[in-house]
Order: C-alpha cells, then structure tokens, then sequence
C-alpha cells in the first residue's frame, strides 16, 4: 500500500503536530473532494450516520458555512452551536455546553472561539476529535491548509516558493498557522507590516524573515498574501490611518510589479478593498482570491473524511 | 513540653545546621543542646530530619472575607502549617478589603481563633484599592497592619503614589509595590515575548513591572520611605533594585518561587494553573532573578498564594483568573530545584524564608534560638514524593506543580508550641 | 500454514482477456455508446488492457475512464489502514451512455455496490454491465457479473489475488490459504 499515514481520531488544534506526509495527504484527497465539488451531484455517501457540531462562539457565518457545507457534502449531519441566543448567554459555561452536546452523541467538533486554547479544552471535555476553526488570534489551522493547498495546486509543490505575508500581523490567526505550515512545507516566508502590528520575536518563533517595506519584502516573491485590516485597529493607537497604511502596505499593481510575472494574488477573505487590498489586484489574473474559497469547502471535507472516516490504528505498546 | 531529638538544626543567629536536641516548653524554644534529657516531654525522634524555624511568607491572598469559596483563614492558615509556614502576611485584596479598621478588627479576631499560624495583615494604601484615594493609612497602622499595599492592583497615578509614601513615611513599615503599568499590561495573559507570539496571547511586557519599579524607587528616594518590591519577575526589574541599593535607597524585593523555577514556556499548553501576575517569563529573566536572589539584591521568597476555584481555572484561558497557591509546595520546589542541584545552599534558602522576610516587617518571628518563640518545622529531606492535589489542604488547587517529583516531606510543623500540622 | 498456488499465469491470462473483449463485442453488437471505466486499483490497467483489445478488433475508438470507490464503500470504520483516495477520472458525460464497469475479483459484492453508486452519482447512464477476471462467488449481495474470466469457487479463508504487470509487474493469479 502507497501509505499507511491514518488520521483517523486526531484533533485539529494547530498544524504543528502534522507531518510533511500528512498535509500532503489531505491535499491529495482535497484534490478528490474538488472534483466531487464541482459535480452536477456534489454529494458522497461517505459520513453517513457520523453527527458533527460546530461550536462557533465568535460569530464566523463564512467559516461555519464552509464547514457546515462540507459536512453536507459528506453526507453526516451538522447541528450548529453559535452564542448569539444560546444558554451561553445564560451563564452556562464550556464545559456544561460541551457536556450537553456530548450527550447527544457528537462525533466531532469544530471550534470556533476569541480565546486561545478553546479547541483543547473541547476536546479534553468531550474526548472527540476538534477540527480548530479558528482560536483567538492563535491559529486556524484549517485555512492556513486551504491556502496552502490552493498553492501546491498552483505550483505543484510549496518547497523553495517565497510567500510574504502583508498586513497586521499581530492580530491574525492565519497568519500564524500558515507560518508554521508554510515553514514546514519548505516555503521560504517573509512577514510585513507595520512594526506596531509585528508581534515580537517572530522570527525566532517560526523562522520566518521579517520586513517592515513591502517593496522589500515582495522581491521576487511568487506568492503575496493580504490580511484583512481590522477597521477597528486604528482608534487603538497603533498605526496613523488607513491612507498611510495603504499607501505603504495596500497590494497595488505598482507593488506587484517588485514580485515575479506570475506571482499569485491571495486573501483570507472578507477584504477591505481599497484598503489592504486595491481592486485592481483584487480582480486581476493573478488573484484566487475566490479560488481559495471553493478550496476551503474542499480541504475541509478532506479532513473530515480523513478524521472521521476510518478505523484508529491499534494503539502500538 | 516537647522534645525534639537528634534533628539537623538550623541555628538562626550563626546560620548554621548543627545536629541538635531542641526543648520547647510552652511557647518557647527552651533549650538547643546536644543529648537533652527531659522525662515530661513527649520526645519525637527527628534522626535523619531537619529542623527549621517555621517559614515567614510575607505575600498571599486568604480570600477572607468576601471569597471563601477560595480559601478563608481557617485554611489558609491550614495550607501555610503544610507548607512549614508559622508566619503569614495577608495582602487587602479582599471583599470589603483591608482599607478600614473593622475588616482589619475581622481579620484579626478570626486569626485569634485560628489557633496556630500567625497570622499579619497588610493594609491597603489607596481606599477600595482603587487608585484614587488615600486609605485610612494611619488607623490601619495603630490597628497593626504589618506593611501596605493595593497588591492586585497599582496605584497608575504617581501623584497619588507619592502622596501615600509620602503620608506613611513616618510609620516604619514598608510599602509593598505590585509594579504594573496598565497600560502596558493591558489585556495581556502571559509574558510578551515568544510564548505570547506562540499562543497568539496577547503579552504582559517586562516593560509594564520596570516601568512602576524605576517609578517607586524615585519615589522611595524623594519621600525617604520604605519600599519593598513584590514579587520581581523581569532582568531589568533586577536591576534596577541593585542600583537602587547601591545609591543607599531603603529598597527590598521579594521573588516567587515559580518565577525562580518555571519560564513562559510552562504557558505552553495552555494550563491556566501557569497564568499569574506577573507572568512567568523569559529563561534570561528567571536567571537574572536568582542571580539576585544569591547576591542580596532580591531578599526574600514570598510564595503569592493566590487561591482560585477549580471552576474559575476551569476556563478559557483569557477567562480564567490570575494567580497560583504556593504555600505547600514551596520550600519542597525550591530545596528539589536549587538546593540540591547545588546552585544554593540549604541555609541561605532557609535565611531567605525565615529572619529575612521577618525582618522586612519587624516582628520576632522566624528564629530559632533559645528564648523565641517555638515556630518551627520538621523536613525530611531525603523523602522524595509527587505534589498531587489530593494531598492540598488549601480550598483551590490551582498549583503549576501539579504531578511534580519533589524532595522534602514535611513531618511536623510547631507554632507557638502547638502542632499545627502533623504528617 | 499459508499455501499458495498459482492459477493463471500471463498466457491465460491474455487469452481470457481477449475473450472477454470478445464476449462484450458480441453480447452489444458492437461497441456503440460503450464507455469502459476501471475500478481502482486494478480495474484500472485491466479496463485499459480490454479497451486496446475491443479497439484493436472493432477499429474503434472507445472512451475508458477510471473510478475510485473508497467514499462509497461501507467498511470504511473496520479496514486497518486509512486508505489514499484515487483520482476518478470521467471525462466524458454518462448520461444515457452504456457503462462497462471492469474489476479484478468479485467476491461479495459491496465493491461492486459502492461502485454502481459511485457511477450514478455522475449521471444516469442507459445501462450498466459489469466484468471481471475472476469470480469467487461468496456473495453477500445480490449482484453479478455480466462477464466472468474464470470461476473461482472459494471459501472464506481463502484469498484470491490478481497479480497485474502495470501494479505488481507480472501478469499472475494465486489463491492463497491460510
């Protein structure tokens, strides 16, 4: 048999505890669940009579509707948790939350919430697997694996590509699982911005290279990835305004042209354009902005395939 | 009377261990001799034991009143004869808290009843611990706090700060700073560095505690008032208290036992059990702080008892509360870590958990002589154990040295000429 | 003990494929609107093999394809090692067409169930055959084969496996006993 890598039973917190062999291969099976995506039929019979919940405690209607549909896809059925009206509200904390649900048969959890750590606190109440959909600004290993896989669809591989990262770094999730995933893949990343939005140490943290002028961090670059710009940050002190900041950090066709012909254009998604992000970049040939999101569906069924939809190797003594 | 026979005693006025009998009648050490016979005392072989005046720690939290549920006296002081603690300073942090003279009056009555550990109250310096006004610093002093602090919080205005040291300079007690500029310090979970780069935490800079540091000793050196800086966490903090004793300014510092042993990496995993103020923080800062220690810049060990319920630290990690108990598992931690690895020695660690601290607030607690009072504990230092919370007297077992091997097991702690605990 | 004995070997092996391309031709008077699709891991090859074959005698060209049915398949919970998804490849449109689904073995059945369900989730093709190499005959489910290289009558601690030269590099059948 090509591999005997098993998923099966394994939690999601961060892209750390999984191997080169394994991203590799929820790539290939996202690759299968694409096609089936992009059928007139898009569902399988695979999870049939598998229930997962998505426990979104911060609301995030694009990420729970990516994973509600992939669950669809795959034929289990989803019931979703989110705060807004629910016993949360009330008081009622965690772990009686997950308790209740648990009760009730769940098989897998996703997790979405503002606090590091959640996901490993689901999991040690529930003992199921938790698919991370997102911690505080911590990880979110899932669309660091979309993005990653809508590259290696794109090039074939992700080893020796030179990705920068642009935008607030500080404050982004993505980002941080990428770093970790990119790294692992043998990318070669550069982070930029803003030295206020810099969190500190970064370099020794991921190994990454940092750079505050984008005209030097986009050098030769095949892929440029913009984070969304929290409208908010800027009444906190930590950068003048949106002018200065797009003038310096906003992905303009001007920027592009520091980076390689073929450099692909990528975003997590909501843009701000005009901000982060000018439309003429948005909406050019070397975006997949949209791409991205049709991958998200895709890598997501992959992994719940792969987590839910098969037999946990014996534990080895 | 009771008759300690054949322990390895710590002798507080030469700093030495001699193997000796130790007499206690009453509530006093009688006599330290070799081979002291007495037919009326209860006689308890301490052979192959350390005897150790009972520990002082001049930092933790009872919870009492308003938050029993975490701890009250009664435990507290149950938790510290554990630990080998005979003398504890209670911080104001409480519900009312300690900025009046009937909570004070509380305090001090339930502590008579509590028949054992001795037990000192800190005052608040600013009413309600708010940072605006100045408590009733004066009262609390004649009703016998033991030094002053808004421990939990910090008073942000300097102005403010300077007019408390400034108002309780005349009394000679000191001024405990837990240094934190807030808005440095912010949201932040754990130190701001790697780990808070890791765990996409938002971070505590060092920055927040030297700022207020630098601050207090300017302050301290204008008003000619005692300051002691509690719980010093960061390299800089360090050094700045150096300085400040080298420029001839009445500055003392306390470390915590967990900022001497762990880093931000036990953050790693994200154990609310590792989430205190001041953050644990970098491997360079923990080295600076006992390098302090050894030199005399940092004089004491205070452990921060912090109690917290199982339900509180059972949270998100941003939810959950700051703080970690200390009281049982510090002399056992630090002796495991630093005294037998050999990067200190046994005496220089009792001197830093008994005379020093008593010293810091005038009491005759913490000697073992002849004629002081019989506060004492018994060790045995070559019992080697696992630190579980089924064995916590305290209400909350909110400790980072859950499942820890340690060395030293605590036989007999004596206050007052009472057993106050007994293994 | 385990015994392993050789059944075919390539000669009869390429004479039965020959046949069965033979027998396809025949039973469809031809091979108009016939779409051949391999089932992973040696239908495959095999589906390609019979396809040179029936454009060779009919000098047509006909469409083969290939189909993994991990997803559909109804042990997934109980088989040891996770297995790697296969590309299915149809490039063609199967609505209305006559689908020949090719496998190595059939035995009880549920490959060739989780594959009819795998195929009509692309379409409704017209009508669908199946053949195979070998047929073991444990059944489990009611399906057959519509061509059958050689029977095979085999008990259920026996084993039977294909050996292909585009996989395992050489064109050999054993049946193996425990």
């Amino acid at each position: 048999m090509k591999h005997t890598l098993n998923l099966t039973g394994r939690n999601l917190f961060d892209l750390d505890d999984y191997s080169v062999e394994e991203i590799e291969k929820i790539f290939e099976t996202a690759k299968v669940m694409k096609k089936i995506n992009s059928r007139e039929y898009k569902k399988i019979p695979t999870l049939r009579g598998k229930t997962v919940a998505t426990l979104f405690f911060e609301d995030s209607t694009r990420t729970r509707i990516s994973f509600e549909l992939a669950v669809k896809r795959l034929s289990a059925d989803v019931v979703s948790f989110t705060t807004a009206g629910s016993a949360m509200k009330k008081g009622e904390g965690i772990q009686d939350t997950v308790y209740t649900l648990n009760a009730m048969g769940i098989d897998l959890y996703v997790v979405r919430h503002s606090c590091p750590g959640v996901p490993q606190l689901v999991n040690k109440y529930s003992n199921k697997p938790v698919l991370n959909a997102g911690d505080g600004r911590h990880s979110h290993p899932t669309q660091a694996l979309l993005d990653m896989f809508s590259i290696w669809e794109k090039k074939g591989s992700l080893k020796g590509l030179k990705i920068t990262i642009v935008g607030d770094i500080l404050h982004s999730r993505v980002v941080r699982s990428n770093l970790i995933g990119m790294k692992k893949m043998g990318a070669e990343v550069v982070v930029c911005g803003p030295r206020t939005l810099m969190p500190p140490k970064i370099e020794e943290v991921y190994g990454v290279q940092c750079e505050y002028d984008l005209k030097v961090a986009i050098k030769d670059a095949d892929v440029v990835m913009g984070l969304r710009m929290q409208l908010e940050r800027q009444n906190e002190g930590l950068f003048p305004g949106l002018g200065e900041y797009t003038s310096r950090y906003g992905l303009s066709n001007k920027m592009l042209e520091f980076a390689k012909d073929d450099i692909l254009v990528m975003h997590p998604g909501p843009m701000n354009r005009g901000v982060e992000i000018l439309p003429e970049v948005a909406d050019s040939e070397h975006s997949i902005i949209i791409e991205q999101v049709t991958n998200g569906v895709a890598v997501r069924m992959a992994l719940l395939f792969l987590i839910l939809g098969g037999k946990p190797d014996k534990e080895v003594a | 009377m009771i008759l300690l026979k054949n322990g390895m005693v710590y002798l507080s006025e030469e700093k030495k261990i001699v193997k000796n009998d130790v007499l206690i009648d009453k509530k006093i050490i009688k006599k330290i001799a070799p081979a002291i016979e007495e037919k009326n005392a209860e006689v308890i072989d301490c052979a192959g034991m350390h005897i150790f005046p009972g520990f002082v720690d001049l930092h933790c939290h009872l919870r009492d009143p308003g938050y029993t549920y975490k701890e009250d006296i009664a435990s507290g002081a149950e938790s510290a004869a554990k630990g080998g603690y005979t003398s504890i300073c209670c911080m104001p942090n409480t519900k009312p808290t300690i900025d009046n003279i009937s909570t004070l009056n509380y305090i001090m009555r339930k502590a008579r009843d509590v028949k054992g550990t001795k037990i000192f109250v800190i005052g608040a310096m600013s009413k309600g611990l708010e940072g605006k006004e100045i408590a009733n610093i004066a009262s609390l002093v004649k009703g016998g706090v033991v030094g002053l602090s808004d421990d939990g919080n910090c008073i942000q205005v300097a102005k403010l700060q300077l007019n408390v040291m400034r108002y309780a300079s005349i009394y000679d007690i000191p001024m405990i700073c837990h240094s934190e500029d807030y808005s440095l310090s912010g949201e932040g979970q754990v130190n701001y560095g790697y780990m808070s780069t890791k765990l996409g935490l938002p971070g505590i800079p060092t920055l927040a505690e030297e700022i207020m540091v630098s601050r207090d000793i300017m302050l301290a050196d204008v008003t000619d008032s005692q300051v002691h800086i509690a719980h010093a966490s960061t390299k800089r903090t360090v050094e700045l208290i150096r300085q400040a004793k080298k420029d001839g300014i009445k500055i003392t510092a306390e470390v915590t036992p967990h900022h001497l042993v762990l880093t931000e990496e036990a953050c790693d995993g994200f154990d609310t059990n590792t989430k205190m103020k001041p953050p644990l923080r970098s491997e360079q800062d923990r080295v600076a702080l006992f390098e302090g220690l050894m030199d005399g810049t940092i004089d004491v060990i205070a452990t921060d008892h912090a109690p917290h319920s199982d339900y509180e630290k059972e949270l998100e990690f941003m939810k959950a509360p700051f703080g970690v108990i200390g009281f049982e598992s510090a002399f056992p931690v630090l002796y495991s870590t630093l005294v037998r690895n050999d990067k200190m020695k046994l005496e220089e660690l009792v001197a830093r958990m008994t005379s020093k601290p008593a010293d810091i607030i005038k009491k005759e607690v913490g000697l073992l002589k002849e004629g002081a009072p019989a506060d004492l504990n018994v060790f045995n230092l070559e019992e080697f154990f696992t630190f579980n919370e089924s064995e916590i007297l305290s209400k909350s077992k909110n400790s980072p040295f859950l499942g820890m091997k340690m060395w030293g097991k605590i036989h007999y702690t004596i206050c007052d000429g009472k057993f106050t605990w007994k293994l | 003990m385990s015994t392993k004995k050789r059944i075919l070997d390539e000669k009869e092996m390429e004479r039965i494929l020959k046949r069965l391309a033979n027998e396809v031709i025949e039973k469809n008077k031809g091979c108009e609107g016939l779409y051949i699709v391999g089932i992973h891991t040696r239908g495959v090859p095999l589906a390609k093999r019979i396809t040179h074959y029936i454009e060779k005698f009919e000098d047509e060209k006909i469409h083969v394809g290939s189909l993994d049915i991990t997803l559909y398949r109804d042990d997934l919970a109980h088989i040891e090692h996770q297995p790697v998804i296969q590309d299915s490849i149809l490039n063609f449109d199967i609505e209305g067409k006559h689908i020949l689904l090719i496998d190595d073995v059939l035995n009880t059945g549920r490959t060739a169930r989780a594959a009819l369900n795998a195929i009509l989730d692309y379409g409704r093709p017209a009508f669908i055959q199946l053949l195979v190499i070998i047929d073991r005959g444990n059944r489990e489910l009611p399906i057959q084969a519509d061509f059958v290289g050689k029977h095979l009558p085999t008990s259920k601690d026996e084993s039977v496996q294909v050996h292909l030269k585009e996989v395992d590099g050489a064109d050999e059948v054993f049946i193996i006993k425990d």
